[in-house]
């Protein structure tokens, strides 16, 4: 059996920027999703513990061939990448479509894992969506997984309450950060991961044309005004007097 | 003119989500109740024109026969713009429907506008770094609503009728619900936090912590990583882009590194005081109060001097 991961690359949120209020990109690495990693780490947990073969998805640019070794090393033994500038930052709607495209060239797929939401856009559609356009079903926000036979067994997170469900194969499963630990590669696993099969596919190739107009539109992405005084206090008596001076403590 | 249409599993949701659509400008607003009649009469009462489906073989734990049944009545009634609530099973349903729709969707919504024609909507970019304007342009829409973004609206005299729709054998089958243990603590209405993070050693140190919210007349709120890694606290208490984005009047956030996934929760904060042993940490840069100092030592000392 197959378990499909997808996994987005995005810029390394630590290492972004704001000046005049705006993202500053420049020189800022790319990275695969955190929760993605977890996803994946649910993938190669099961295949460790039985039988599977995990192939790690991504939509995106070129840049992502190299993103991608991160997951190779990781445990995915193979990858399918679909390749286009036009996918850079393209809208969720559109990343489903290619996604779903692409689970439909992989053959005796059990399980299609994603992250709950994705690094930078952290929206949670995308798996859904995928899952709706295969017709798949699905269980999101899983803080446990194991398998059973042509079944899954999840353990939905909600806020008030968790519910275990069980959904016949193949289904789409999104993960919390909480499901595992994600490992960290070692060097040689590194190194190795350059060997791994790759699938490299464009947009026509997969059938997926971007709609000329865009569905959801950017008016402003702006950091907010945030004046902080940032004082620096050495002890706390002179931190309890300045909070009484700003009335915020002994009222 | 925009056709309305609002879901929510949850009825508190669903009202706030009949005032979002009138803060719009809807002049009716057609409310979908699934297998649940209280709400029905709840969102009626409300003014909503309700639509009631009462069929078995919908369980909200499939959110396949959900967004089918959705997408049924969508169709039905014209609906074109759809407000749905923010919540883990309203995100779940969000873009399950708009594949069925081929609709534009936002979630995690925190403000919503009208200008002109368009609906101007705010939500968090970039694990919380900025905060994104953005509109559907799409004719199908589909906006996700945090919960609590709006109050729910007076009485008015709605209606409901009966709908059906058809939905396919599910292969999601519910083995067993949990409740969550019992924490109802509501850290978005604290006038005051004390927000600790993974610089606390041990949950040892925890009734400290909660001596000192006492103490200042608050509550005890984490970052992500105690809830849900170590868990020593309950997830209620998560402050962040994950979790609550809280207003208080004071923060006193101890052992924390001040990632923008955290700090978005926080930054509306009126005053905030930043304790942490390393001076570059980046909460430093947030903060209106830095104290460079051991997070145990300073609980200690503000327990016994406030
Ligand atoms: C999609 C997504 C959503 C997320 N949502 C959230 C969210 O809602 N909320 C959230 O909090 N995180 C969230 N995170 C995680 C977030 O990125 C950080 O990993 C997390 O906030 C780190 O928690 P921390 O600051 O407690 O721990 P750390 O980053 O480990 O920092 C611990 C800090 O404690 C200090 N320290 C250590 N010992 C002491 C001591 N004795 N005294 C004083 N200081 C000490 C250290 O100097 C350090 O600064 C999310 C991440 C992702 C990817
Ligand atoms: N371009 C992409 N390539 C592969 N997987 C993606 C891509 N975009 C989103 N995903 C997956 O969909 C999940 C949810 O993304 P989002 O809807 O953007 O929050 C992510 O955690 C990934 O697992």
């Amino acid at each position: 059996m197959n378990i499909v991961v997808a996994m987005k690359q995005v810029p390394d949120l630590q290492q972004v920027r704001i000046r005049n209020r705006e993202p500053v990109f420049t020189d800022v690495p790319l990275v695969l999703g955190n929760i993605d990693k977890n996803a994946l780490e649910a993938a190669v947990a099961i295949k460790e513990s039985g039988d599977a073969n995990v192939i790690a998805l991504s939509a995106g640019n070129e840049d992502v061939e190299d993103t991608i070794k991160e997951a190779l090393a990781a445990g995915a033994d193979e990858a399918f990448l679909v390749l286009d500038d036009k996918l850079n930052g393209a809208e969720s709607g559109v990343v489903a479509q290619v996604l779903a495209a692409a689970v439909k060239k992989i053959d005796d797929v059990g399980l299609i894992l994603f992250g709950e939401g994705s690094g930078d856009n952290y929206s949670g559609q995308v798996g859904s969506r995928v899952a709706e356009l295969l017709g798949l079903p699905q269980v999101a926000y899983a803080s446990a997984l194991e398998l059973k036979g042509d079944k899954a067994l999840v353990t939905r997170s909600l806020e008030d309450c968790t519910e275990i469900v069980e959904v016949t194969l193949p289904a789409v499963v999104t993960v919390l950060s909480d499901i595992n630990e994600a490992r960290i590669p070692s060097v040689t696993q590194i190194l190795k991961a350059g060997k791994k099969p790759k699938e490299v596919l464009e947009l026509d190739e997969v059938g997926v044309k971007i709609p000329p107009a865009a569905s959801v539109v950017t008016v402003s992405n702006l950091a907010p005004e945030t004046e902080r005084k940032r004082i620096v206090v050495k002890s706390v008596a002179e931190l309890i007097q300045s909070l009484t001076t700003e009335g915020v403590i002994g009222r | 003119m925009a056709t309305f249409m609002i879901y929510s599993s949850k009825e508190k949701q669903a009202l706030e989500l009949i005032t979002a659509a009138k803060s719009v400008g809807a002049a009716a607003v057609k409310a979908v109740c699934i297998n649940d009649e209280a709400q029905a009469n709840a969102l009626a009462a409300a003014g909503a024109e309700v639509l009631l489906i009462n069929n078995d073989a919908i369980s909200l734990a499939d959110v396949a026969a959900v967004a089918s049944a959705l997408g049924q009545v969508a169709a039905q009634l014209g609906a074109d713009t759809i407000l749905l609530s923010s919540d883990r099973r309203g995100k779940e349903a969000a873009g399950r429907l708009a594949a069925i729709l081929d609709a534009g969707c936002l979630t995690d919504i925190s403000a919503i506008k009208a200008n002109g024609d368009k609906i101007e909507c705010q939500r968090n970019a970039l694990g919380g770094a900025t905060v994104a304007t953005q509109y559907i342009a799409s004719d199908k829409k589909i906006i996700a609503i945090r919960p609590k973004t709006f109050d729910a609206p007076g009485a008015g005299s709605g209606s409901v009728n009966a709908m059906t729709v058809d939905v396919k054998a599910s292969a999601v089958k519910l083995i067993e619900t949990k409740t969550r243990g019992g924490d109802s603590v509501d850290i978005e209405a604290a006038e005051a936090l004390v927000v600790v993070g993974q610089g606390l050693n041990s949950k040892d140190d925890l009734p400290a912590v909660e001596a000192l919210a006492k103490k200042l007349g608050g509550e005890v709120a984490c970052s992500k990583p105690v809830a849900t890694d170590k868990k020593w606290l309950s997830e209620e208490r998560i402050v962040g882009l994950s979790g609550k984005k809280c207003k208080p009047e004071l923060a006193i956030i101890l052992g924390i590194s001040g990632q923008v996934q955290f700090t978005v929760g926080i930054r509306d904060a009126k005053v905030i005081v930043a304790v942490n042993s390393d001076e570059n940490a980046t909460i430093n840069g947030m903060a209106d109060y830095i104290l460079t100092a051991d997070m145990h030592d300073v609980i200690k000392e503000m327990n016994s001097s406030l």
